[in-house]
C-alpha cells in the first residue's frame, strides 16, 4: 500500500461546497424543460380535423376520439377530438409525429399536480390547461415524416402531344405507383363522410395495398356503379378534405379508384360482383340514361324490379357522354360501366323523349314508380345584346357535336365565355380542333369554379385566359363570317357583407375583339316542358329544379327525382348518389318495407 | 471452513453438491429483490457458512414484463417506443438495434447523417451509463461520495439528451428510418463543455476511488474470471476485455460509422472487480474522445430520415435477421422474424446480463464474502430487466 492510496480518499471534500445540481433544496424551483421536451399535450382544436391518426398509432390506447360539446362535425372535420389518458400515456410523441393537421404538439412542462385523478384524462385543446398557449415543447421536425407527404406523380401526355388528339391525357398509375400512393392513406374515413355517394374509400384503397382488386371493385359497386367514370372525372370532394393534404398533398383517391377498375376486365364483372337480380313483379320507369338514371336502374334491378330507361339520345351516358370530352373520359370507360348495368336486364329505350314520344302521364299509369333524372341541357343565356348571332354557339353544343363525331365548324379563332369545367372543356376541345382559343372570364382565376387542374392543363395546351373581362355586346365583325365581342375590364369590388368580391364593369376600358366563333359556356338549365305547369306547381319546381324530399321522393305519388335537375351540386357523383338513394326509396315504396337499408 | 464445490473445468456447469442444511452450519440469506446492490429487481439466494458464500442461486421474475411477446402485438413503429424500456439505463442500444434490424428486413437505407447521429447517441449513452455505473460500483464498496458526483454528471448528460431527443431516460430518438431530428443549435458547444467537465470528474474519481486503499483492498482479487471461463460462459464486453480478450464489436464487426473512427480496444489482465472497473474507466475516456471525433465529423446538413412508407400500415416482407452492437456490457443483439404482416412474428433480445447475472454470478459468488456480494454483482455490470424481456 502506498501513501498516496491513504491520502487520496480525502479529496472527497473537494466538491463539498459545490452547489447541488441533481437534488435542489426546498423550496423546489421549477426548472423549465428543454425547448423540445416531450411534456403535456397541446392540440389546436380549430386546426385539428379529428382524423384519429393519433388514436390509431398510440400503442398504449391512451387516446380516444370523443365528441366535444359545442363542436359540430362538418365537411372535412369528423367533429371528434383526441382525449388523452395520462394513466396510459408513455410520452413517446408518436401522436405528434403522425398528426396530419399539425395541430398536435407537446409543451415542455415537467410536472402537473392535481388532486382529482379524473383530470388526468382530458381533451387537449378543449379543456383548458395551464400549459395551453405555451410555445416551447416537442413539435414534429418538418423533415421527419411517418407517411410520405407527397403524392405519386401521375404520368400524363405533355401539352404538345395532348393538344393534337382526343387521346386520354391521364395515363393512369402502374401497379407499383398505385401501391405507393395507396400506402399514403391514413384510413381516417373523413372522405367517406364527404363523398356524396359515401364510397368506402379507405377500404378500397386498402384493397390496392393487398393487391385484391376484385374486392376493391365489389366495395365500389356497393355505392357507385360508375367507378370507371368517377375514377376519371369525379369532382373528388374527398381529396379536398383528405387530411393528408393539409400539410402535404391529398391521397390521389380518384386515380386509385380508376386504377382498380382498370385492373378488372369487363367480362369478369358478372363473376366478381355476382349480381343476381330476382323478379319482384314491379316495374319502374327511369327518365334519362345519365349517371343518376342508370345508377337508380342498377340498384333497382339488384332489388329485382323490372326497369325501363327512356333516353332522348341514341346512347346512354347523358352528360358524361355528350358533355365530357373523350380526352378526359374515353367512351370505352363509360361503356364499361353502362354495359354492365344493362347486362343485368335493364331495358333501355333510346331516341325516346318523354313529352314528345311518350307522355309522363302514360309512364305514371303504366309503371309502379317513375324516376326523373333528365339533367341540365339548356344553355344559360349571357343576357347580352346580339347573343343570338349565328357565330355564337353553346359550349354544350360544341361538345355534343364532337362527341357524336361531327365537326362543329368553329373556325380558327374562338372565344370561350365562362370559367367552369364546361368552359375549360369547350376551350380544350377547340384547341384540339386547331383553333386559337381565348377564355373571357368575369372574375379572377382563383374564383373559377373549374377544377384547378383543368385550368392549368388548358393553359398548358395554349389556351389564353383573360380574366376580369365582362362581355357587353356581340356584333358582326368587319370580316364576313366572323363575330365581334365587345367586352369591358372589371374591377373586383369587395363585398361589404364579407362574400366573394364582385366584378364591376369599367365603362372607360372597353375592348372589341373579333373571332370566328364565340362559345358561351356559363352554365345550363333544365328543360321540364314534359311536365305540365300544373304538375310543376304541385312538385314545387323552383328555378327549373325539383325539390326532392326524403329518399328523393316528390309530392306526387310514385314520382321520384334526382341528379342535376334536383340537386345543387350538379355533378356526376351527386347524381349517382341521388339514383342510389332514390332506388332505396322506390324499393321501400314498392315493397312497403323499411328494407335492409342497403340495396 | 465449508467444503467449497469444485469444478473440473470451466465447461463443467453441473450444480454443486447440495449442502446439508440440517447440519446447522449454514444460513440461507436472500439478497434482493430490492437491494440496491442488485442494480434492479432480482434475487440472490445465498447459502452462507459464517460470512462466506458456499452457494448462490439467482432468481428472476420480479419484473413480469414479457416485452418480446408484447412486441408481437404491436406494429413496427409502435415497438420503437417499447424497446427502450428493455434496458432502462441504456435505451439507445435497444432503439438502434431494433431500428437497424427493421430497416434491414424492410430494405431501408439510412442516410449518412442519421448514421453519424446514431453513433453519436450510442457513445453519449455509453458514457452516461458508465458514469452512473461508476457511482454504483463505488457505492457498493461504501464510498458514497462518488455516486453523488457521478449522478450529477449523469444529469448533465441527460440534460443534453433531453435537449436533443425530448426526453431524459426513454429518448425514443433512433426511429426506424433514421432519427427524429438533427442536432439543435448550440448543442455541440454545450456538449463539448460538459465533456470537459466529465473528463475532469473522471480524474477526480480516479483519485478518490481507484487510488483508495479501501476500494483497492476490497475489489482486487474479487470475482476473478479466468480466461477459460470466457467462452463457456459467454462473457463479453469489459468483463472479457479485463481478462485480456480484445473483443469489441465496434472494431471486430464495425457498424454505423465506427470504421471511420480512430480508437483502440482497451484491455486489462487482472480480470478481477478492480480491473473491470479500471477498463470501464478507460473506456469512458475513450467515449469522450469518440464523441469529440464525431461532433467534428457529423454532417450539418442532408436528410436524417430515409423515405418511409406509411407507418400506420407498414408491412415487412418475410425474413429474419440477427443484428448486434457493442453496448456498455458487451454484445447486445436483436433477432427479428417477420412474416409479411404488419406485426413481428418473433423477436428475441440478447442482453449480456443474461449470462453475466445468472451463470457467471452463480459461479463467481461462491467463496466470496457476504459483504462483497453487491460489489461483485455491480462489477459484472448487469441489468435484470434485460434478463426478463
Amino acid at each position: 500500500m502506498k501513501l498516496k492510496d491513504l491520502i487520496s480518499p480525502f479529496f472527497v471534500w473537494q466538491r463539498a461546497f459545490e452547489k447541488p445540481y441533481t437534488v435542489s433544496m426546498r423550496p423546489i424551483e421549477e426548472r423549465p424543460g428543454a425547448p423540445a421536451y416531450r411534456g403535456f399535450h397541446i392540440n389546436l382544436s380549430e386546426d385539428c380535423v379529428g382524423c384519429g391518426s393519433c388514436y390509431t398509432i398510440c400503442q398504449n390506447h391512451a387516446i380516444d376520439m370523443v365528441e366535444v360539446e359545442g363542436l359540430e362535425a362538418k365537411s372535412g372535420d369528423s367533429g371528434l377530438r383526441p382525449r388523452f389518458d395520462y394513466g396510459r400515456c408513455c410520452w413517446c410523441g408518436l401522436c405528434v409525429d403522425i398528426c396530419t393537421a399539425g395541430s398536435l404538439r407537446m409543451s415542455n412542462e415537467y410536472a402537473w399536480f392535481t388532486t382529482d385523478a379524473d383530470e388526468f384524462r382530458f381533451v387537449a385543446g378543449v379543456e383548458n390547461k395551464s400549459w395551453d398557449g405555451r410555445t416551447g415543447g416537442y413539435h414534429r421536425h418538418p423533415d421527419y415524416h411517418l407517411f410520405p407527404p407527397k403524392r405519386v406523380e401521375m404520368d400524363m401526355l405533355g401539352p404538345e402531344e395532348s393538344v393534337e388528339s382526343f387521346t386520354e391525357v391521364v395515363k393512369g398509375y402502374s401497379e407499383e405507383q398505385a401501391r405507393l400512393e395507396a400506402d399514403r392513406c391514413v384510413e381516417c374515413g373523413i372522405c367517406v363522410a364527404t363523398c356524396p355517394a359515401h364510397m368506402d374509400v379507405p377500404d378500397y384503397i386498402r384493397s390496392i395495398r393487398d393487391g385484391d382488386y376484385e374486392k376493391g371493385l365489389k366495395l365500389m359497386y356497393r355505392t357507385n356503379p360508375f367507378p370507371a367514370t368517377c375514377g376519371r372525372i369525379c369532382t373528388r370532394r374527398c381529396e379536398e378534405v383528405c387530411p393528408v393534404g393539409i400539410l402535404g398533398e391529398p391521397v390521389a383517391i380518384r386515380w386509385l379508384k380508376r386504377f382498380i377498375v382498370d385492373q378488372v376486365p369487363a367480362q369478369e364483372y358478372q363473376r366478381i360482383l355476382n349480381d343476381q337480380p330476382g323478379s319482384s313483379g314491379r316495374r319502374v320507369a327511369v327518365i334519362g340514361a345519365g349517371p343518376g338514371g342508370m345508377s337508380a336502374a342498377y340498384y333497382l334491378r339488384r332489388k329485382g324490379h323490372a326497369v325501363t330507361v327512356f333516353e332522348a339520345e341514341d346512347k346512354a351516358g347523358g352528360m358524361l357522354r355528350y358533355g365530357v370530352p373523350s380526352y378526359r373520359l374515353p367512351d370505352a370507360a363509360l361503356d364499361k360501366n353502362l354495359e354492365y348495368i344493362r347486362s343485368l336486364g335493364v331495358e333501355t329505350k333510346f331516341n325516346t323523349r318523354v313529352g314528345r314520344d311518350i307522355q309522363l302521364a302514360e309512364l305514371l299509369d303504366g309503371y309502379d314508380a317513375v324516376f326523373i333524372s333528365t339533367g341540365l341541357w339548356v344553355p344559360s343565356s349571357m343576357r347580352i345584346q346580339g347573343e343570338d348571332h349565328p357565330r355564337v354557339m353553346a359550349g354544350l353544343r360544341v361538345l355534343d357535336e364532337v362527341a357524336n363525331g361531327r365537326d362543329p365548324g368553329i373556325g380558327k379563332s374562338v372565344a370561350v365565355i365562362g370559367g367552369g369545367n364546361a368552359a375549360m372543356d369547350a376551350a380544350r376541345v377547340s384547341r384540339r380542333l386547331g383553333a386559337e382559343v381565348t377564355i373571357l372570364y368575369r372574375r379572377r382565376i382563383e374564383d373559377m369554379p373549374a377544377d384547378p387542374e383543368e385550368i392549368h392543363e388548358a393553359q398548358a395546351e395554349g389556351v389564353r385566359i383573360v380574366i376580369q373581362a365582362i362581355p357587353v355586346e356581340v356584333t358582326d365583325a368587319e370580316q364576313p363570317g366572323r363575330v365581334a365581342i365587345k367586352w369591358g375590364e372589371a374591377e373586383m369590388v369587395p363585398d361589404p357583407k364579407g362574400g366573394r368580391p364582385r366584378p364591376v364593369l369599367q365603362e372607360d376600358r372597353m375592348h372589341l375583339d373579333s373571332f370566328d366563333t364565340i362559345i358561351s359556356a356559363i352554365g345550363q338549365g333544365s328543360d321540364l316542358d314534359f311536365i305540365s305547369k300544373q304538375d310543376q306547381e304541385q312538385l314545387e319546381v323552383k328555378w327549373g329544379k325539383f325539390i326532392a324530399g326524403d329518399y328523393q321522393a316528390t309530392r306526387m305519388q310514385k314520382l321520384f327525382v334526382g341528379g342535376d335537375v334536383a340537386n345543387r351540386t350538379a355533378d356526376a357523383i351527386s347524381a349517382i348518389e341521388d339514383g342510389h338513394h332514390a332506388a332505396r326509396g322506390i324499393d321501400r315504396f314498392l315493397t312497403g318495407s323499411a328494407g335492409s337499408g342497403t340495396p | 471452513m465449508a467444503q467449497l464445490p469444485t469444478h473440473s473445468s470451466a465447461w463443467d456447469m453441473s450444480p454443486p453438491e447440495p449442502v446439508d442444511l440440517s447440519s446447522g452450519k449454514y444460513v440461507k440469506l436472500w439478497q434482493g429483490p430490492q437491494h440496491p446492490g442488485i442494480t434492479g429487481n432480482m434475487s440472490l439466494e445465498l447459502t452462507l457458512c459464517g460470512d462466506e458464500i458456499v452457494e448462490c442461486k439467482t432468481h428472476v421474475g420480479y419484473l413480469h414484463r414479457g416485452f418480446e411477446k408484447f412486441m408481437e402485438r404491436r406494429t413496427f413503429i409502435q415497438n420503437f417506443t417499447v424497446v427502450c424500456r428493455i434496458a432502462v439505463p441504456e435505451p439507445t442500444f435497444n432503439e438502434y438495434l431494433y431500428s437497424a434490424a427493421v430497416e434491414e428486413l424492410a430494405g431501408i437505407e439510412v442516410p449518412e447523417r442519421a448514421q453519424w447521429l446514431r453513433a453519436l447517441n450510442l457513445e453519449m449513452m455509453r458514457l452516461a451509463s458508465f458514469v452512473m455505473w461508476t457511482g454504483g460500483m463505488s457505492g457498493a464498496f461504501g464510498l458514497y461520495t462518488v455516486p453523488n458526483w457521478t449522478l450529477t454528471y449523469r444529469d448533465y448528460l441527460l440534460d443534453l439528451f433531453e435537449e436533443l431527443t425530448g426526453a431524459r431516460i426513454y429518448h425514443m430518438y433512433i426511429v426506424p428510418g433514421g432519427v427524429r431530428n438533427p442536432l439543435p443549435d448550440g448543442w455541440k458547444e454545450r456538449t463539448l463543455e460538459i465533456l470537459k467537465g466529465t473528463e475532469k470528474l473522471l480524474y477526480e474519481v480516479e483519485r478518490v476511488m481507484f487510488n483508495n486503499a479501501v476500494f483497492k483492498a476490497r475489489s482486487k482479487g474479487l470475482g476473478l474470471i479466468t480466461p477459460d471461463m470466457i467462452d463457456p460462459y459467454g462473457i463479453v464486453g469489459p468483463n472479457a476485455r479485463a481478462c485480456g480478450f480484445a473483443r469489441d464489436l465496434r472494431k471486430d464487426e464495425p457498424y454505423l460509422v465506427y470504421d471511420q473512427l480512430d480508437f483502440e480496444v482497451i484491455t486489462g489482465t487482472a480480470s478481477d472487480a478492480y480491473e473491470r472497473a479500471w477498463v470501464r474507466q478507460q473506456e469512458m475516456h475513450q467515449c469522450i474522445d469518440l464523441i469529440r471525433q464525431m461532433l467534428e465529423r457529423t454532417p450539418d446538413s442532408g436528410p436524417f430520415q430515409a423515405r418511409m412508407p406509411n407507418v400506420l400500415h407498414w408491412k415487412i416482407p418475410p425474413g429474419e435477421t440477427y443484428l448486434k452492437a457493442e453496448c456498455t456490457r458487451g454484445e447486445y443483439g436483436y433477432y427479428l422474424v417477420t412474416d409479411g404482416s404488419e406485426y413481428l412474428r418473433r423477436v428475441h433480445v440478447r442482453g449480456p446480463s443474461y449470462t453475466h447475472a445468472i451463470a457467471v454470478m452463480e459461479r463467481l459468488a461462491v467463496g466470496t464474502n457476504i459483504a462483497d456480494i453487491a460489489g461483485l454483482m455491480v462489477s459484472l455490470h448487469t441489468y435484470p430487466p434485460e434478463i426478463e424481456r
